[in-house]
């Protein structure tokens, strides 16, 4: 009873915990960039600041608003928080996991990302269809790329389950596998793509026409709004986390053991800060591309998980 | 250095050697080409050393000195001399598209694999498995040497060969003997110098570096 008692209590503190850091992490990533760019920036709390404005103010909508349009903001929260649910955080042995394996955290993104992407063209302006289109093309190679990044490292531990991928790389015997290092890449591309970061699309950007994911959004206003970029920033740190569980899970706690607990919220903590900064400078370093070369950059990120299988394969590591 | 450890750095080492291979076939610039080819150069001496250390092989060192004064130094000066004096800093024209090229050089990764396996189990060296790397390796700079139309990146490309050809010595046998080795680097260095020679040549005739021109040298 006890074992499965702290569980539930595990599982209820890191899903308030991922939810309530989410925004942190946006906006040290956002204060990071502005130090590297010689401006003083808005403070790390900025994002919490935009939610609480948002909130406050009466939303707006189209008149020939569908009701999915109204209800794609908490669909969309929803998968996020349920999708960080399941990356184990701060512990391994999480009861929501075995709910949904790697490929179920992949269709997790993918349900939100059609939804987003209908509510997008439910107005009818044409901007929302351009970006929906662009979100859609980004996607549609972005999501086999990140299943062989999964592949890789469940050829590794041999399954699919997160807690498990996690448990044979942490706390084993400490092993150099260069098929990682080549998943590590594709990986942090595809994060890049998929939350919308500079090189593939610019979060910042007031220019339509170079907008992918801004541009599905462009209708929502207020408590929607809120929710779609609590959500977007809950997507950042749940890939980041993945990125942590595949490929520096070390100081994540083992299953009830609480004692634990607070070197994994170190751990967390100075990897969040470590993922944070280099993010920034990853983004500040590389310049926007063209719409065309997406497909070439996301192209080559495929390319990348497919050969660190095949080295896996030749080399057994 | 214990063995299990140096075996599984020689293993990132060769997939870190892979990766650049990789790289170089997508760069469009010529100045990144001979900075991917210098860097080509670092990870190749790191893991010569690597197997020197953990095998206690003499003549490895000395092959890992020859590649750094080599391959990182020289031969990346002597490129970087010629494009400046040559002004031809312009981004390298491909024949086939990039994403077309890699998706060859990944079904090239998938033959040279199978094609080391065989050999692979015969051999009893720590470095065996990264056979199938070097052979890859190989035929990566050959079909950068075929896609590329300009003449520099064709001779870093092949350069680049010599690297794969000097990483699958000392992973299937622990290197040449020295004379060979030295031989090879003599004949690199002298080959580049001629090579050098060439483009000159070539582009006070053509007046561009574009080998395509040269089709026009056959009697009608």
């Amino acid at each position: 009873m006890s074992a499965q008692l702290s569980g539930i209590l595990f599982q209820l503190f890191q899903s308030l915990l991922v939810v309530a850091i989410a925004p942190l992490l946006l906006g040290w990533v956002n204060q990071c960039r502005a130090w590297l760019q010689n401006r003083s920036g808005a403070g790390v709390l900025q994002p919490y600041r935009t939610l609480r404005k948002l909130f406050h103010k009466d939303a707006v909508i189209a008149h020939n608003a569908s009701p999915l349009f109204r209800v794609t903001p908490y669909i969309l929260f929803s998968c996020m928080w349920l999708a960080a649910g399941v990356v184990p955080v701060l512990a391994t042995d999480l009861p929501f996991s075995p709910a949904a394996d790697v490929i179920a955290l992949v269709g997790i993104f993918a349900l939100a990302r059609v939804f987003i992407a209908l509510a997008a063209m439910d107005i009818g302006t044409s901007f929302g269809t351009l970006g929906a289109r662009r979100e859609m093309l980004v996607a549609f190679l972005a999501e086999p790329a990140l299943l062989m990044v999964f592949f890789t490292a469940s050829l590794i531990s041999h399954s699919t389950q997160l807690p498990t991928i996690v448990e044979a790389l942490a706390h084993t015997q400490f092993t150099l596998y260069p098929s990682m290092a080549f998943a590590a890449i594709a990986f942090v591309m595809i994060l890049l793509a998929e939350n919308a970061r500079i090189p593939v699309d610019n979060p910042t950007t007031h220019l339509e026409l170079t907008m992918i994911h801004e541009a599905m959004i462009l209708e929502y206003s207020a408590r929607h709004l809120a929710l779609i970029e609590w959500a977007s920033s809950i997507k950042l740190l749940a890939y980041t986390t993945i990125g942590f569980a595949l490929f520096v899970p070390y100081g994540i706690a083992e299953a009830g053991n609480w004692a634990a607990l607070p070197l994994a919220l170190i751990a967390l903590g100075v990897k969040l800060v470590a993922a944070g900064a280099g993010l920034a400078l990853l983004e500040t370093i590389s310049a926007k591309m063209r719409i065309f070369r997406a497909p070439e950059f996301l192209g080559t990120a495929f390319l990348l998980a497919v050969l660190g299988m095949l080295i896996h394969f030749l080399l057994g590591a | 250095m214990s063995v299990s450890l140096s075996g599984q750095l020689i293993n990132l080492l060769a997939a870190l050697l892979l990766l650049i291979a990789f790289a170089m076939l997508s760069q469009r610039r010529v100045l990144s080409l001979i900075n991917l080819f210098a860097w080509q150069g670092v990870v190749l001496t790191i893991s010569t050393l690597v197997v020197a250390m953990s095998t206690q092989q003499q003549h490895l060192y000395y092959s890992a000195a020859l590649t750094l004064v080599l391959k990182v130094i020289i031969l990346p000066w002597i490129l970087h001399r010629l494009i400046r004096k040559l002004n031809v800093k312009w981004d390298v024209e491909t024949l086939i598209n990039i994403p077309t090229t890699m998706l060859v050089g990944i079904m090239l990764v998938i033959f040279a694999f199978n094609l080391a396996l065989p050999i692979t189990q015969l051999a009893g060296t720590i470095t065996r498995s990264t056979l199938g790397i070097a052979i890859a390796i190989v035929l990566l700079s050959f079909l950068m040497m075929l896609t590329r139309r300009k003449a520099i990146p064709q001779v870093i490309g092949f350069l680049a060969m010599e690297n794969g050809l000097f990483f699958a010595a000392t992973s299937a046998t622990y290197g040449m003997p020295l004379v060979v080795e030295l031989g090879i680097a003599l004949d690199v260095l002298v080959g580049m110098f001629i090579l050098g020679i060439f483009f000159f040549q070539i582009r006070e005739t053509f007046d561009s570096l574009d080998l395509r021109h040269m089709e026009k040298l056959k009697d009608e």
